[in-house]
């Protein structure tokens, strides 16, 4: 029987699954709302169905539209992509639930790994180097006060059914504590409805490294090396590279023994990503495990020379994995550029339409696009208009890559971060690598720039 | 009076003040959410509150008048 794949997504992400689903002979259908049914993915897939209104609650969001289109459909498997459904444990058991295929772990290991408290006290007891901080949730302010002195300041006090870097505070001190603890659990139970917060330490001057780890049903478990995710604005990604050229080899396979031994600990099944905040000596701490495809997953396609969601799918349908770990070997260097719809000075979101859009095609860089020219960019989603992914024989190359690549780009109608993304590029603390989590805001701040 | 426009498209996500209300030069009137981010709306002026146009959850676009602010002044 041919399967029939569910997209419950959309924009760059469906048209990168749709892709390679089409590619392994998997029947695609997509999903689209109102705001999107121009995008470029609505026409590649098999077939695409209107689900609803824009907003994300009455669209990618509403599981009883998707699961009504996954049976009239016949969909045997359905791809969550990231952010919207994805480490939705709930959503992930009603899909089971109808006999279809998740591509993703089993629902329990999202919901251990979704809860961030819970998903630190799984990993300290399994001997996982976690960031210091509180053991469990915090009820009260004065708590939160005590507790935060034992850690001592700075730290960052989170939502426990936070991600994506929403729910998070970094205090300075008892007064910024006091002043965020409210309003950060009011927002937490709004959000993601569960008010629970806790502490932890915020490391400064430290790096932001992943692991990609993947496992098979049978419980092989093998890494595919690191990206280095240290430049962020807002705690969300800016840019991505592989390999990270400034650790050295001893931490590395100090971190890719530990993010094996996290995937095992709660019996892992699919692709997944480990994060890890390395400080300033090379200590590292868990920071979350992502539970589903990463927005960068493709930087560490190129390195390797594999396709993440085929082994997605091939996983999801119970094969073994289609490398052993002898197998593996990365080449090259790889950075992601992430163009976001918005002010590359305020960083502000700036919707509208791409009256203007050439991207340039060439040699060594990938494009996962999400949008055509004269679609319109709306306000009800993210501001990722497209992932550039250079891909050199070393880091030199991939750098003149992206700087050839945006000489020949043309993009107007909306404000757009590629000024932002060219500026990192010539950057010492880019090229030297000694940039941290900080990067960004500092290089703002240098500018006299006020960014948020 | 003045008005405060919306400075973008995007969903209503806060309303912090309310009809009657006294306002400074900087305070926070209207959070809006585009593009997944919070986005303050100040006011530029000092007064009170005559007119809220939105409820939260009501989608904006860039211009509409979300609030009129009577007397006072900047």
């Amino acid at each position: 029987m041919t399967n029939t794949l569910l997209i419950a997504n959309r924009s760059e992400i469906a048209s990168r699954i749709i892709a390679t689903a089409k590619r392994m002979g998997i029947r695609t259908v997509a999903v689209y709302s109102d705001a999107d049914a121009a995008l470029p993915y609505v026409e590649e897939a098999n077939v695409a169905r209107r689900i609803g209104e824009s907003p994300p609650a009455k669209s990618y969001l509403n599981q009883d539209a998707l699961m009504q289109i996954a049976k009239e459909e016949q969909c045997t498997m359905l791809h969550p992509g990231y952010g919207f459904l994805s480490e939705n444990q709930k959503f992930c058991e009603k899909v089971l639930g109808e006999g279809i295929i998740w591509v993703g772990p089993q629902p329990k290991t999202i919901g251990q790994m979704g809860e961030k408290v819970q998903a630190r006290n799984i990993m300290n007891r399994a001997g996982v180097p976690v960031v210091p901080g509180s053991e469990g949730q915090i009820a009260t302010e004065e708590e939160a006060i005590s507790l935060a002195e034992g850690i001592g300041y700075p730290v960052m006090l989170k939502a426990s059914g936070g991600g994506g870097g929403v729910g998070m505070v970094v205090c300075h001190s008892e007064q910024d504590l006091v002043r965020t603890f409210a309003s950060t659990k009011k927002r937490a139970e709004q959000y993601f409805q569960n008010p629970e917060v806790f502490l932890e330490k915020w490391i400064e001057g430290a790096r932001h490294i992943e692991v990609q780890i993947a496992a098979s049903r049978s419980g092989e478990v093998v890494h595919l090396y690191e990206r280095e995710c240290s430049i962020q604005r807002r705690h969300q990604k800016v840019l991505e590279e592989a390999p990270a050229l400034h650790l050295s080899q001893t931490t590395k396979e100090k971190l890719y023994e530990a993010s094996i031994q996290a995937a095992k600990a709660v019996n892992y099944e699919n692709v997944g990503t480990i994060e890890w905040i390395v400080d300033q000596d090379e200590n590292f701490y868990f920071l979350e495990m992502n539970t589903r495809l990463q927005v960068e997953h493709g930087v560490t396609e190129q390195i390797i020379g594999i396709d993440l969601v085929e082994w997605q799918l091939r996983i999801a349908a119970g094969e073994s994995l289609p490398l052993h770990q002898h197998e593996i070997k990365p080449s090259g260097h790889s950075i992601e550029w992430r163009l976001y719809a918005e002010d590359p000075k305020t960083m502000f979101p700036s919707p509208g339409k791409l009256s203007r859009w050439e991207l340039s095609i060439a040699k060594g860089i990938r494009l996962d696009i999400g949008y055509r020219e004269d679609n319109t960019v709306t306000p009800f989603y993210d501001p990722l208009l497209a992932k550039i992914i250079a891909y050199g024989d070393n880091k030199e190359e991939a750098v003149r890559l992206l700087h050839e690549w945006s000489n020949e780009t043309t993009i107007e109608g909306v404000k757009t971060n590629l000024p932002l993304l060219q500026e990192v590029l010539v950057d010492q603390q880019f090229i030297k690598e000694t940039y941290t989590t900080n990067y960004l805001t500092e290089l703002q701040k240098q500018k006299g720039e006020q960014s948020i | 009076m003045t008005t405060i426009p919306s400075t973008m498209a995007g969903t209503v996500f806060k309303i912090e003040k309310s009809v009657g209300d006294t306002v400074s030069i900087g305070d926070v009137v209207v959070i809006l959410e585009s593009m997944k981010m919070e986005i303050p709306i100040e006011s530029p002026v000092a007064g009170t509150v005559s007119a809220i146009s939105f409820a939260e959850g009501d989608f904006v676009n860039e211009g509409d008048t979300l609030m009129e602010v009577e007397g006072g002044g900047a």
